[in-house]
């Protein structure tokens, strides 16, 4: 039996007003400028919304949370710590398949997942995306395969896989550690390389934004996972990655002028300013009472809720940038503006 | 970065760029809003040749539009905005420093010389039926005399005469509104460079011979990238209708999950057919041809339109200087683009990609060297 087709509706318009004219809602700190009206359509949105539900947000964390831990792995690997490298290797396995399971649930199609694998398009971030990722899970894959063969085979057959386990070991360890950075950073040009006002305006700082934020979570997953002697370098990484998320966020905010609004409203308001407060409070943790193992571990968890608080905060901004017409139009006009002005200059 | 030159912006022809060897001439719309009258028989030929399904039933209270915007299932949208005469001053102020300066990064036209305000002249030749003009009109069956269809101002009055009397005194009466329409059919713009396609993952958005821009919806896995990608949002993912509880619903509908926008009838060109939509246009408003004939088209129309005393009209689209590259679909406004829910200068977003892959290339090198510096660091 088939059922009539009912859309979803379509995104109603935040306010009525009347033929779409509308002041600036907000006047903080530039109270010089004077009040700008513009023209919409009905104050109907210009760009559309990513289609993206909770799974962007939530892929964005456990790639982020994947690609830190594998580079925590590698390094355990080459610096020998044994445990640190088992544990980060785990989580890191576990984070790729929660991240690729919500990628995979949030297609249309999710039959044709594999679609991905017809071409290699280098316009086309989620297509190098999802080649980075499968260079990436290659690798982790075996990293923890041979860290789940060590914990669970039996001692004759782990001497009859002597031959293979060490190397696979090694080159598992370099080539997670040669994929995991580019996996934490694609996934900001992935937000950027839109039309949504505020994801693409923050190109620049936006990378450093989730490369920080990955090496936070990874860095508290690392210390409630693993004792504190062997989480120095996750402490490290840990403190160093909240404190480059934190000064790009503030240097990108800045940046952003009027897009940066939608960071401080609504829900994304609220995950950015849990975001910022679970950060600090987590690389203070780390700090203070980084080296007793039940601070570390709530400080691990801290961070852990930090970094995912920031990417659900940043999907959020973006969104609401694109539903709302005046953070299409106005850096728009305010473009077009400078270049005409620039136009009258040179004929003058 | 010089490999990624002149194929993620500027002017090109994008049909050879996609590797189709002496493609045909490039083609295009171009859609005069100044003489469209809103009949909405675009939107009902595009839905039906391209059986195209139900969107959403209800009254909008936006003017006569409810069917609110381009999406998957809505491919040709006609606009409707309701103005006074400031506005309308305010946008011929607009059109004229449009023409004085030309568009902004781009050569003046220089200003028309405008003649004396008026009403719209009707064309020589055409005549309004009034009582003493009825011997072509068919057989319907309608009155076509009684109220409205004569103004009695004496015998030696022309058509015309009579036409600007009746306004003259609806204008003295108050019975004229202070009032226009704007009325538009957007469509997709097949942008030279199009976002859709530059981010599309599993190359089902591809490039036609005829330059246009089409989705295969067999290939599409639905990731949804193309629709925060395209400056204009125009392309939409069909999404699935659930029911209270989340579970998908079994509907008839085709191509669920998958993205979808206007083909430019991709189907119908490739039998020298033109798109539904300009097929069933009633007033020309909506014209087909090759993209350079319709630049040239929409050119000659404002410059028409300028001489006449409306300077509000304005070509929208179409410019290769422009952030797009230039669009495949050419337009007539009168008024400022964001008016009709249009951007106002739309700049394709993989024109900036060599640079946001250079920074986030940064990035990923300093989480490797900041590392690395953990571990070399540690004590313990």
């Amino acid at each position: 039996m088939t059922v009539p087709y009912e859309p979803p509706a379509t995104e109603p318009a935040p306010t009525p007003r009347r033929e779409g004219r509308r002041k600036r809602r907000r006047q903080r700190d530039d109270v010089m400028v004077p009040t700008m009206e513009f023209e919409s359509y009905y104050g109907r949105n210009i760009v559309k919304p990513a289609p993206w539900k909770a799974e962007i947000p939530a892929y964005l964390f456990l790639g982020g949370l994947a690609a830190g831990t594998g580079l925590l792995a590698s390094g355990g690997e080459m610096t020998g710590r044994a445990e640190l490298q088992r544990n980060a290797r785990l989580v890191s396995l576990a984070a790729l398949s929660g991240s690729t399971a919500v990628l995979v649930k949030d297609l249309g199609k999710p039959s044709r997942f594999l679609n991905m694998m017809r071409t290699v398009k280098l316009t086309s971030p989620m297509s190098i995306g999802t080649w980075i990722l499968t260079g990436f899970g290659g690798f982790t894959g075996i990293a923890a395969a041979t860290e789940v063969a060590k914990m669970v085979l039996p001692r004759p057959a782990k001497a009859e896989l002597a031959f293979i386990l060490p190397a696979a070991t090694r080159v598992s360890s370099w080539g997670a550690g040669a994929f995991a950075a580019p996996l934490a950073a694609y996934t900001a040009v992935l937000l950027s390389d839109t039309a949504t006002p505020t994801w693409h305006e923050a190109y620049r700082q936006l990378p450093f934004v989730f490369v920080g934020s990955a090496l936070a979570a990874s860095g508290g997953a690392a210390m409630i996972t693993t004792s504190v002697d062997e989480c120095g370098p996750a402490r490290n990484v840990a403190v160093g990655g909240a404190v480059v998320d934190l000064v790009a966020d503030a240097i990108m905010e800045r940046h952003l002028g009027m897009l940066a609004e939608p960071m401080h409203e609504g829900r994304a308001g609220a995950y950015l300013r849990a975001a910022k407060v679970l950060t600090v409070a987590g690389a203070a943790l780390t700090l203070i009472g980084g080296r007793r193992r039940p601070v570390a571990a709530l400080a691990g968890a801290a961070l852990l809720a930090g970094s995912a608080c920031t990417r659900f905060g940043i999907f959020e901004a973006g969104i609401a940038s694109a539903k709302d017409p005046r953070y299409t139009v106005e850096p728009q006009k305010a473009r077009l503006a400078a270049r005409r002005e620039q136009q009258r200059q040179e004929a003058s | 970065m010089s490999l990624w030159r002149n194929q993620l912006h500027g002017p090109t022809d994008p049909a050879k760029d996609a590797g189709w060897e002496d493609p045909p001439p490039r083609k295009g719309f171009f859609t005069d809003t100044s003489i469209c009258i809103g009949c909405k028989a675009c939107e009902v030929a595009c839905k039906e040749w391209n059986q195209l399904p139900m969107d959403h039933l209800g009254m909008t209270g936006d003017s006569y539009d409810n069917t609110s915007a381009l999406g998957a299932s809505t491919w040709r949208h006609v606009a409707f905005v309701e103005q006074d005469a400031e506005r309308v001053e305010q946008a011929r102020e607009s059109g004229r420093l449009l023409a004085e300066e030309g568009p902004a990064g781009g050569p003046a036209t220089g200003p028309r010389t405008p003649v004396a305000l008026g009403l719209p002249s009707l064309r020589p030749g055409l005549h309004r039926i009034t009582e003493q003009d009825v011997s072509r009109a068919p057989a319907t069956g309608l009155p076509l005399t009684g109220p409205g269809t004569h103004v009695d101002i004496g015998p030696e009055a022309t058509d015309l005469e009579a036409a600007e009397m009746a306004a003259r005194q609806a204008a003295v009466d108050g019975t004229l509104p202070d009032f226009r329409w704007l009325i538009a059919s957007d469509v997709c713009k097949h942008c030279t460079h199009a976002g859709c396609l530059d981010v599309c993952p599993t190359g089902a958005l591809f490039r036609t011979e005829f330059g246009t821009v089409v989705v295969q919806a067999d290939v599409c896995n639905g990731c949804g990238y193309c629709v925060p990608a395209c400056p204009f949002g125009v392309i939409e993912r069909r999404d699935r209708p659930t029911d209270a509880n989340g579970e998908r619903l079994k509907t008839a509908v085709k191509n669920e999950g998958v993205a979808q926008k206007c083909t430019l009838c991709y189907d119908r060109l490739e039998i020298g057919a033109k798109p539904a939509c300009a097929q069933a246009c009633p007033t020309t408003s909506i014209q087909f041809g090759d993209l350079s004939e319709m630049r040239q088209r929409a050119e000659e129309r404002v410059e028409a339109l300028h001489t006449k005393g409306f300077t509000e009209a304005r070509v929208y689209g179409g410019d290769e200087l422009d952030g797009v590259g230039g669009t495949g679909s050419v337009f007539l406004l009168l008024d400022e683009p964001e008016v009709y829910g249009l951007p106002p200068d739309p700049r394709v977003t993989t024109a900036d990609l060599p640079d946001i892959f250079r920074k986030a290339g940064f990035a990923a090198g300093s989480m490797l060297v900041g590392a690395a510096i953990a571990f070399l660091g540690a004590r313990s």
